[in-house]
C-alpha cells in the first residue's frame, strides 16, 4: 500500500469512522424491524380477540376485523349468561388462601434452611429439591382418592389445601435469605428475641422482595389453574374462571363475540397485574433458575 | 466445640417447628401419593366400583404396551416436542437482541412476555377461534395472501390444483407425514395438522417468555471484558458468539434443556382438553391428557396409576441422561 500524506491519513479515518456509524445505524435500524415484527406477532391474536368482543354475533366471522357497529354491551351480556362475577370470585379467593398457605408455610421452611445451623440440614434440603422433579401427573391421582376420602371434593377446602404445600417456595424463599447478613439474626438473638421474632420481625421484611415475588407467581399461577379445579369442582358456584370458560365455550361456542369478551375479561387483571409488578417476576424467574 | 454442637442440636428443635407445616404437607400431597400411585398401579381399582377390587401385578403395564392408542399418544407427546429447540433457539436470539444498548427494551420485552403471562383456558379458546378453519383469521389471512400474491394461480398452473388452506385443529396431517393408524411415514399423511397447530401455538406462547428471561439474566452476566478480548483478538460476529457467548450461556441452555423436557414430556393435556377433546382421530391426545381421559373420565386409577408411572419413569431416565451429557459440557 502506499504511503498516505497525513491529510489522506485524516480522510481515511474519518471515513472509515463514518461508515461504521452508518453500519451502526443500519443495524440498529434492523434490530428494531426484527423487534417490531416479532411484537406484532404477539400482539396480533390479542387485538383480534379484543376487535371480536366488541362485534356483533352476525359479524364474528367476517374477514374484516373492525366491528361496522361497536356492541360494549357483550361485556354486560356475558355477566346475563353466566355467572362470571361468581367464577371471578372463586378464582381470586381461592388463588389468594394458596398464595397466603403457601408463602406462609415456605418463609417458615426456608428459615429452617437458611438461618439455622442443624444436622442433616443439607441432606434434607436435597431431598426437598428432589422432590422438584416429581411430575404432577403422578401425585394428581392420589391426591385426587385423597380428597374424595377426605370428603373435600366439590369444595374450596379441597381446592386450597393441597395447593398450600411448596417445594418451589421454600427453593426461592431460601435464595433470597441466604442473602440476608446472619449477624442480624444473632444480635436479634442476644438482645432475647426468640426465633419466631427473628423469623417475623428480621428476616422477613428484609426477604420482601423475595416474599412479593412468590406471592405474584403463587397467585398468577392459581389464579389461572385449570386441571385440579376441573376434576374437583362439580358445582357451578364453585367453578373458577378457567373452568367457567372452558363450560361457557364449550355450552355458547357459536357465539364467539360473548366468548372473546369473556376471555378478554380474564386475562385484562394479568395484564395490569403484570405491567405492576413486571420487575419482581422478571426478577424471580432469573433467581429461580440459578440452580445448582 | 461442644458448645457449638449443643448449639447445633437446640437449632434442630427449631428447625423441626419452622420445617413440620411444610413437611406435612410435602408428605400427605406428594411423597406419600407417588408410593400410593405406584402401589395402585399394580391394581384394577376402579373408583366408580364396577368391578371388585384386584391386585393384577403388572396386568396394566402389559396391556399397556399392547395397546396401539398408547404408542400414538406416545408419539403425539413426542411430536409436540420437536417445537423445543426452534423455541429455545428463538428465545436466544430475542434475548440477544434485547441486550444490546437499544430504545424500548422495556416495551419489548412486556410484549413478547404477554403470551407467557396470560396462557392459560382463555387463550386457548382464542386460538381455537383463530384456528377455525372456515371462519377464522388464521385462514381468512392465508386466503388473502394466496389470491393477492397470485399463489395459488401459480400452484393451479404448476401443478393442475390450487392451493388448499390447512384445516388446523380438524386435520390429522403433520409435517412429518406420520400416519394415524401405524406409526410410519406416508406422502398422503404430510401436510399441516392438528399437531403441528397446537406446535406453532406453542412457540407463540413459549418464545418470549420465562426462557427469554432466562438468557437475559445469563446475557448480562458475561463480563464484557471477555467479548473486550475477542474484539482485540480480531474475532468476528460469528466467532464471538460461538466462543463467548455460547460456552458463557451453557448452564442457562443446559437448565433450560432439562426443563423443557420435564415440561414437554408432561404437556398437552389443557390443549388437548380444550382445543381438541384429544382428536381428530387421537391425534392431539398426549399422554398426560390419556391419563386425565383414563382417570377422571373412565376412573380406572389402577390402569391411569400405571401409565403416569411409565411417564415418571421416562422423565426421570430424559432427565438423567441430560445431567449425564450436559452437566459434562457444562463443567467443561
Amino acid at each position: 500500500m502506499a504511503e498516505m500524506t497525513p491529510e489522506q491519513y485524516q480522510e481515511y479515518v474519518g471515513r472509515r469512522k463514518r461508515a461504521a456509524g452508518t453500519r451502526r445505524a443500519v443495524g440498529t435500524g434492523a434490530r428494531h424491524l426484527v423487534l417490531i415484527v416479532v411484537g406484532l406477532t404477539m400482539l396480533l391474536p390479542f387485538t383480534w380477540m379484543c376487535l371480536a368482543s366488541f362485534k356483533h354475533l352476525s359479524e364474528v366471522e367476517e374477514i374484516n376485523p373492525i366491528p361496522t357497529t361497536w356492541h360494549p354491551e357483550n361485556y354486560i351480556e356475558v355477566f346475563k349468561e353466566i355467572p362470571f362475577g361468581r367464577y371471578y370470585f372463586n378464582s381470586v379467593f381461592v388463588a389468594a388462601w394458596v398464595t397466603f398457605l403457601q408463602t406462609l408455610t415456605s418463609a417458615m421452611a426456608a428459615y429452617a434452611f437458611a438461618r439455622l445451623h442443624w444436622p442433616g440440614r443439607d441432606t434434607v434440603f436435597k431431598l426437598y429439591l428432589g422432590t422438584l422433579m416429581v411430575p404432577g401427573v403422578v401425585t394428581m391421582i392420589p391426591n385426587y382418592t385423597l380428597v374424595v376420602k377426605l370428603h373435600f371434593l366439590d369444595t374450596y377446602s379441597g381446592l386450597i389445601v393441597p395447593a398450600a404445600f411448596t417445594a418451589f417456595g421454600t427453593f426461592l424463599l431460601r435464595q433470597f435469605m441466604l442473602t440476608i447478613p446472619l449477624a442480624l439474626d444473632e444480635a436479634a438473638r442476644i438482645d432475647g428475641a426468640s426465633h419466631w421474632r427473628v423469623f417475623w420481625d428480621v428476616v422477613m421484611p428484609l426477604a420482601r422482595p423475595g416474599v412479593i415475588t412468590l406471592v405474584i407467581f403463587t397467585f398468577m399461577g392459581n389464579y389461572g389453574s385449570f386441571f385440579w379445579p376441573l376434576v374437583l369442582i362439580k358445582s357451578e358456584h364453585l367453578r373458577t374462571l378457567p373452568i367457567g370458560m372452558l363450560f361457557f365455550d364449550s355450552s355458547y361456542g357459536k357465539q364467539t363475540n360473548l366468548i372473546m369478551a369473556a376471555s378478554v375479561m380474564n386475562i385484562l387483571p394479568l395484564i395490569i397485574l403484570f405491567i405492576c409488578t413486571q420487575r419482581f417476576i422478571v426478577k424471580g424467574i432469573q433467581l429461580g433458575a440459578v440452580k445448582g | 466445640m461442644k458448645r457449638t454442637s449443643r448449639r447445633r442440636l437446640a437449632d434442630l428443635g427449631v428447625a423441626v417447628l419452622f420445617l413440620l407445616p411444610n413437611i406435612t404437607g410435602f408428605v400427605v400431597f406428594t411423597a406419600g401419593p407417588v408410593i400410593f400411585s405406584l402401589v395402585v398401579s399394580f391394581s384394577n381399582w376402579n373408583l366408580q366400583q364396577t368391578v371388585p377390587f384386584q391386585w393384577v401385578g403388572l396386568k396394566n403395564y402389559v396391556e399397556m404396551f399392547h395397546t396401539e392408542d398408547f404408542w400414538l399418544y406416545f408419539i403425539n407427546t413426542g411430536y409436540l416436542m420437536l417445537a423445543m429447540p426452534v423455541s429455545i433457539a428463538g428465545s436466544l436470539i430475542l434475548a440477544m437482541l434485547l441486550s444490546q444498548k437499544i430504545r424500548g427494551t422495556v416495551i419489548y420485552r412486556t410484549l413478547y412476555y404477554l403470551p407467557s403471562f396470560t396462557s392459560g383456558v382463555a387463550l386457548l379458546i382464542l386460538w381455537k377461534a383463530l384456528y377455525n378453519p372456515e371462519f377464522g383469521p388464521v385462514n381468512a389471512a392465508i386466503g388473502w395472501l394466496l389470491h393477492n400474491l397470485r399463489l395459488n394461480d401459480l400452484a393451479q398452473f404448476l401443478s393442475g390444483h390450487g392451493i388448499q388452506p390447512p384445516e388446523w385443529l380438524q386435520s390429522t396431517r403433520n409435517l412429518l407425514g406420520i400416519e394415524t393408524e401405524h406409526a410410519r411415514l406416508s406422502g398422503a399423511s404430510w401436510g399441516i395438522g392438528a399437531r403441528d397447530a397446537i406446535m406453532f401455538m406453542g412457540v407463540w406462547m413459549g418464545i418470549g417468555g420465562g426462557n427469554m428471561l432466562l438468557y437475559l439474566a445469563g446475557l448480562s452476566n458475561i463480563p464484557q471484558d471477555l467479548y473486550d478480548a475477542a474484539e482485540v483478538d480480531g474475532a468476528n460476529r460469528w466467532q464471538i458468539f460461538r466462543n463467548v457467548t455460547w460456552p458463557c450461556l451453557a448452564p442457562t441452555t443446559f437448565f433450560i434443556i432439562v426443563m423443557s423436557f420435564i415440561g414437554g414430556l408432561q404437556g398437552g393435556f389443557e390443549q388437548a382438553r380444550v382445543m381438541t377433546g384429544g382428536g381428530p382421530a387421537g391425534t392431539t391426545t398426549t399422554l398426560a391428557y390419556y391419563i386425565y381421559t383414563r382417570a377422571f373420565e373412565q376412573f380406572q386409577i389402577g390402569y391411569a396409576s400405571a401409565i403416569s408411572w411409565v411417564l415418571f419413569i421416562i422423565i426421570f431416565t430424559i432427565t438423567l441422561v441430560n445431567w449425564r451429557l450436559g452437566g459434562k459440557q457444562v463443567a467443561e
